[in-house]
């Protein structure tokens, strides 16, 4: 009975464990076809480059291991994990990514500071979702980020931020959540989210 | 849109907290992680830890420091002191810190600036800047905490390391530290005037009313303080409150 958080050397890792363990989940970290099939839910971190993400995990054979185990548990996407969901990202280039959302991941645009740092509130739009249980409208989460997704479907759309644009700050499409802030620094109601997160995978089981 | 923050400093010697008054007098007010923790829990929006320990086991000292917080701080928090080189950011960053501030290293070798920001995101690159007024309208940089003039002008050098890629400016006004009379109005409004990316205001504050001032009159993004919280003068939450009331923009 366990998480994965799929390691593929794009940093953060350690904080997104820490965090799960802080509210008593079980995980492990691991880049291990067998650990990830294994799991009962699995979480895709991360911070960096979007091409160099794509690239580690076709190196470790783990994008199959993903588009498998999605069919099956709960997935959740943070930061960079959660652009990955989409099918292509104009971040220096285009690449294509997991392509489980349609959509694309685009640069802000320039009319406000980038990167989106610091803490933002997320409007929820789907009041019931399992995710945001005991989060209230308007919480405050951390941001870092130069770039956002932009699903083409707006039904998978579960809140969205206002940063003098408005942007998608999460999502939620069958098995898969995504979140475009970093519940692993976002204090209580950031590890309220991962909490919830346990509690889907626990009773999947 | 994003929140103006409230930043606890934790000055570190020898893996316990210290407070200096004007850099000299120091004081243990106990563990910088269980200190950073409470302060989560208080509210605090991110933290910041300076290792201010004289050794040359410096650089295993942060790297320790920044592995213990990763495990009981849930904000964001930086990690600062002694750190020179490319692999002590990246071994700092990969422990669990979000952010390194880099002063004197920067200052002798600003091309660490450049290439660390081009590594790891310009946001995890906090660039230190101690200031001390030299004439009516200028102010000197100083490196090795305070210790050594360097002849830099501050505002020129805040305007050099945001084009060599800092995220973050963290301005602490050297003729006010520790003084608790307020922040340096003055010097924070002539750098965040000069510059795109956020800056802390550092040093001086004594009451609340000086955190909002230095937001209010000189557009600073953040605040960082010490004594006043450390001491228990005032609570982060107290602090949010008064913030809110007068209109700042601040996470509650």
């Amino acid at each position: 009975m366990y998480i994965a958080i799929i390691n593929y050397n794009m940093g953060n890792i350690r904080s997104v464990e820490n965090a799960f363990k802080s509210i008593g989940a079980k995980v492990k970290v691991t880049s291990g076809i067998d650990t990830i099939n294994k799991s009962m839910a699995f979480v895709l971190p991360g911070v960096g480059a979007f091409k160099d993400a794509m690239q580690n995990l076709e190196n470790q054979g783990l994008i199959g291991a993903i588009k498998e185990n999605v069919k099956k548990k709960p997935f959740l996407g943070i930061c960079l994990g959660f652009q990955l969901l989409f099918e292509t990202s104009l971040e220096n280039g285009k690449h294509k990514g997991l392509g489980l959302l349609r959509g694309t991941v685009k640069k802000i645009p320039s009319i406000v500071k980038v990167p989106h740092m610091g803490w933002n509130q997320i409007d929820i739009l789907k009041k019931n979702s399992n995710i945001f249980d005991g989060i209230k409208d308007k919480e405050y989460f951390y941001f870092v980020h130069s770039y956002h997704a932009v699903p083409e479907e707006k039904k998978v759309v579960n809140s969205i931020t206002d940063y003098g644009i408005e942007m998608v700050s999460g999502i939620e499409f069958k098995n898969i959540f995504g979140l475009q802030f970093h519940p692993e620094k976002s204090s209580k109601f950031g590890l309220r989210l991962l909490k919830n997160f346990w509690n889907m995978a626990k009773e999947k089981k | 849109m994003i929140t103006k923050r409230i930043i606890p400093c934790l000055d570190v010697n020898k893996g316990r907290v210290v407070k200096g008054v004007s850099f000299v007098n120091l004081r243990d007010a106990g563990d910088p992680v269980e200190l950073a923790a409470f302060y989560d829990r208080e509210g605090a929006d991110e933290v910041v830890f300076l290792d201010i320990t004289a050794s040359h086991e410096k650089r295993k000292t942060v790297i320790e420091l920044a592995s213990k917080a990763a495990k009981k701080v849930f904000i964001p928090y930086t990690i600062g002191g002694g750190i020179k080189k490319v692999d002590d950011i990246r071994e700092v960053l990969r422990k669990g810190a979000d952010k390194i501030s880099i002063n004197t290293s920067a200052v002798n070798n600003p091309s660490l600036i450049e290439e660390s920001s081009k590594i790891f995101g310009r946001q995890c690159i906090v660039v230190a800047i101690d200031a001390k007024r030299k004439d009516s309208n200028s102010w000197e940089v100083y490196t090795h905490g305070g210790r050594t003039p360097t002849g830099k002008n501050a505002v020129q050098w805040a305007k050099t390391v945001e084009d060599l890629g800092a995220g973050e400016i963290l301005l602490t006004s050297m003729d006010k530290d520790g003084t608790k009379d307020g922040y340096d109005i003055e010097l924070t409004k002539a750098i965040t005037r000069e510059v795109n990316i956020p800056v802390i205001a550092s040093g001086g504050a004594g009451n609340l009313e000086h955190l909002r001032d230095v937001i209010k009159y000189a557009d600073a993004d953040a605040v960082l303080v010490a004594s006043i919280f450390h001491y228990g003068e005032y609570t982060v939450r107290e602090a949010k409150k008064y913030l809110k009331s007068q209109g700042i923009n601040v996470r509650i």
